[in-house]
């Protein structure tokens, strides 16, 4: 979110104003009094296009901003709920640019964005005067010192009365996004102020997940849970690599690539029976063991849309007794209260001793099949029944 | 033939002495593959002890680097199976050895770790697959990486996926025919061996009649491997994308797995390879079915 974007960026040395964050329109108020003059108000979510949502609005008197505010908090951008806004003196630009670091995968290194012909119409001015948008690649292994970042403000064309302000800019907007492990920080819009002054007025942050588990346990703090969907936040808890979506097959299995096989699997079987759908994205990772599998049914069958569940494994580090364990273990502690059908195929690393754990165990519940076709098939029959 | 990995590869571990490393140097010395010891600083003058695929006990050095290692066994592949915070370091440390191949099964590698080892690597000797990969296997006579080795044999396809367990079954629905060699890139944003090299590679190998191309929704390596085919792949290439029916924006997994707007849709993927006359699977079966009927056409 913006303002936490911002933090990142203060915590750097990219040029800023904080403002204020507050969860009530009174909090806001006395935010607007204490700054005195004119006032931003800005809806504070993950999502773009929050301007044209009317969640950004600009405060004349402390009272406008408490009638502002309590607009914009509770109203919805993009589907999710405005819990918090930012209370930021006015201060309208002179000029707006546009400033980007990011990972450039398709060439395997980082990329610079800068115009500074339009800051937030940027896709406009990309559109209609693509020359107006500088593309400067970035060597990871060298990376931007003084003498790069002149050399970017160069051919960005910064004005004179900022250029030297924009070097410092851009040397701490690269110190933003190496040492925070950034996949993207964007200044939309970079400012150009009264008196010459550059300021970073918005901005994006998006951090690399790897990396903030192995060496940034302080960007836990920047995760805001309250506004994920609850079964997703309860297999964010379980440790599960989970996404909720809206049907009613239930989809496990292990490895990202076979697991969106599956939902397609699945979404072409469901045309034949009602057109039922995938009900989620769930991937048990490499290797998990009997309770990974268990709290993956557990999250699943938590689904009140989820009328069949197909478990579709393919064994390489993961062994397939141990999901047949879990399987069965979850049945057994769910007891009389499991009533949704379950498709399992098991592959791979330890298939038989998997396949025979199912056999013994002959849950009422549970179907065995020996292919993927088959069990989406099946479990799309299930699901519609 | 195969394609960067044969039966006179002599591989070494990083990070052997881990749980995983121990677990998967055991598979891949029942593989048939020839490890020929491993690499850990803190474990050097040490032995770990494994069965080879005949039963019987090999007992394999433990070197304080991979220069040493290599020095002492000849080794010219690396497989990485060390923990994400290091696997920077160790890349390098093979890179600098000069390791002709380097296999970094690691999952979870900061992305800016692996654009600096990119980097590093420019002008060097190393060719790196992965991170976050199954590695490479050639049935039959190696294995560098976590692929099981009893899907199938050796045969005419030739196999480049960004996901793991996709490979395993693409493996499996074409058991009867079997593989040159199959390759599992990784999912990761960035990696080392690209669909594009694997498929120059196939192009190459004698031995490859079709290639079978997996990829999945994000990024544009299947856009870009299409382009590539239509200039300079000549061998039947059968395609397959997963990734239809997930939602935009979004992840599904691996860092690479993700969909914003119109591009790296698997749809834009399809169309890109099918634009260029490679046949595309909307599941692994059909997939399957589209090499089948180019292997017994031949």
């Amino acid at each position: 979110m913006e303002y936490q974007a911002k933090q990142l960026f203060a915590k750097h040395g990219v040029a800023t104003t904080l403002g204020v964050v507050v969860e009530t329109a009174e909090a806001a108020k006395a935010a607007a009094e204490e700054m005195g003059g004119v006032t931003v108000i800005k809806a504070q979510v993950k999502a773009g296009g929050r301007g044209k949502a009317g969640g950004v609005k600009l405060a004349k008197t402390a009272d406008e901003a408490y009638l502002h505010a309590s607009n914009i908090l509770g109203m919805e951008i993009k589907g999710l709920t405005v819990n918090r806004v930012l209370v930021t003196p006015a201060t309208p630009p002179e000029e707006e640019y546009y400033f980007s670091f990011l990972l450039d995968r398709s060439n395997r290194q980082y990329l610079c964005i800068a115009s500074v012909e339009g800051g937030v119409e940027i896709e406009e001015v990309a559109k209609t005067n693509p020359d107006a948008v500088k593309q400067i690649g970035i060597d990871p292994g060298k990376g931007v010192d003084e003498t790069k970042a002149r050399e970017i403000a160069t051919e960005a064309k910064f004005p004179e009365p900022v250029f030297e302000q924009a070097v410092e800019l851009i040397q701490a907007l690269y110190k933003t996004f190496v040492e925070e492990d950034a996949t993207l920080v964007e200044v939309n819009p970079l400012a150009r102020l009264a008196g010459d002054k550059l300021e970073a007025l918005d901005g994006k942050v998006s951090l690399d997940d790897n990396a903030s588990e192995v060496r940034h346990p302080d960007h836990e703090e920047f995760e805001i849970r309250e506004e994920t969907d609850p079964l997703e936040a309860k297999a964010k808890d379980l440790g599960l690599n989970y996404v909720k979506l809206d049907g009613q097959v239930g989809i496990i299995g292990n490895g990202a690539g076979l697991v969106m096989s599956t939902l397609d699997v699945v979404a072409y079987a469901g045309a034949a029976h009602g057109g039922v759908k995938p009900a989620n994205f769930l991937d048990i990772g490499g290797g998990a063991n009997a309770q990974v599998m268990a709290n993956g049914l557990d999250v699943i069958l938590n689904d009140d849309q989820v009328k069949a569940v197909f478990v579709n494994v393919f064994g390489g580090i993961t062994a397939c007794d141990e999901v047949a364990k879990g399987i069965v273990g979850a049945l057994d502690i769910l007891g009389d209260e499991a009533t949704k059908p379950l498709v399992v195929r098991l592959d791979g690393n330890n298939v038989d001793l998997g396949r025979q754990i199912l056999n013994e165990r002959n849950h009422p519940l549970v179907t065995v099949v020996e292919t993927m076709d088959g069990g989406a098939d099946k479990a799309a029959e299930l699901a519609n029944a | 033939m195969s394609i960067y990995l044969n039966k006179d590869s002599k591989v070494i571990v990083q990070g052997i002495t881990g749980g995983m490393g121990a677990k998967h140097t055991a598979l891949m010395l029942d593989s048939g593959a020839q490890i020929v010891g491993g690499v850990n600083a803190r474990k050097a003058g040490t032995t770990v002890t494994h069965k080879d695929h005949e039963g019987n006990d090999v007992e394999l050095p433990v070197f304080g680097t991979v220069a040493e290692a290599m020095e002492k066994t000849g080794a010219d592949v690396s497989v990485a199976f060390v923990p994400p915070a290091f696997t920077k370091d160790a890349c390098i440390e093979a890179i600098d050895a000069e390791i002709p191949l380097l296999v970094v099964i690691t999952e979870g590698v900061p992305v800016q770790d692996t654009a600096e080892v990119w980097a590093y690597l420019q002008g060097k000797k190393t060719r790196m697959i992965g991170p976050n990969c199954p590695g490479i296997i050639t049935p039959g006579e190696s294995l560098a990486g976590i692929t099981p080795h009893t899907i199938t044999g050796k045969g005419p396809v030739g196999l480049v996926s960004k996901s793991g367990t996709l490979t395993y079954q693409m493996m499996y629905e074409l058991r009867d025919f079997g593989f040159s060699t199959a390759i599992g890139i990784g999912g990761d944003p960035i990696v080392g061996t690209t669909h594009i090299d694997a498929l120059q590679a196939f192009q190459d190998d004698p031995e490859t009649e079709v290639i079978v191309m997996i990829g999945e929704i994000g990024g544009d390596a299947e856009e870009r491997a299409a382009a590539y085919i239509k200039e300079n792949i000549t061998k039947p290439v059968v395609g397959y994308v997963a990734g239809f029916t997930a939602p935009e924006g979004k992840t599904m997994g691996h860092a690479g797995a993700i969909v914003s707007g119109s591009a790296g849709t698997a749809q834009a993927k399809k169309d890109a390879l099918e634009a260029v006359g490679v046949k595309v699977g909307k599941t692994p079966s059909e997939t399957a079915a589209l090499a089948r009927e180019l292997l017994q056409s031949r």
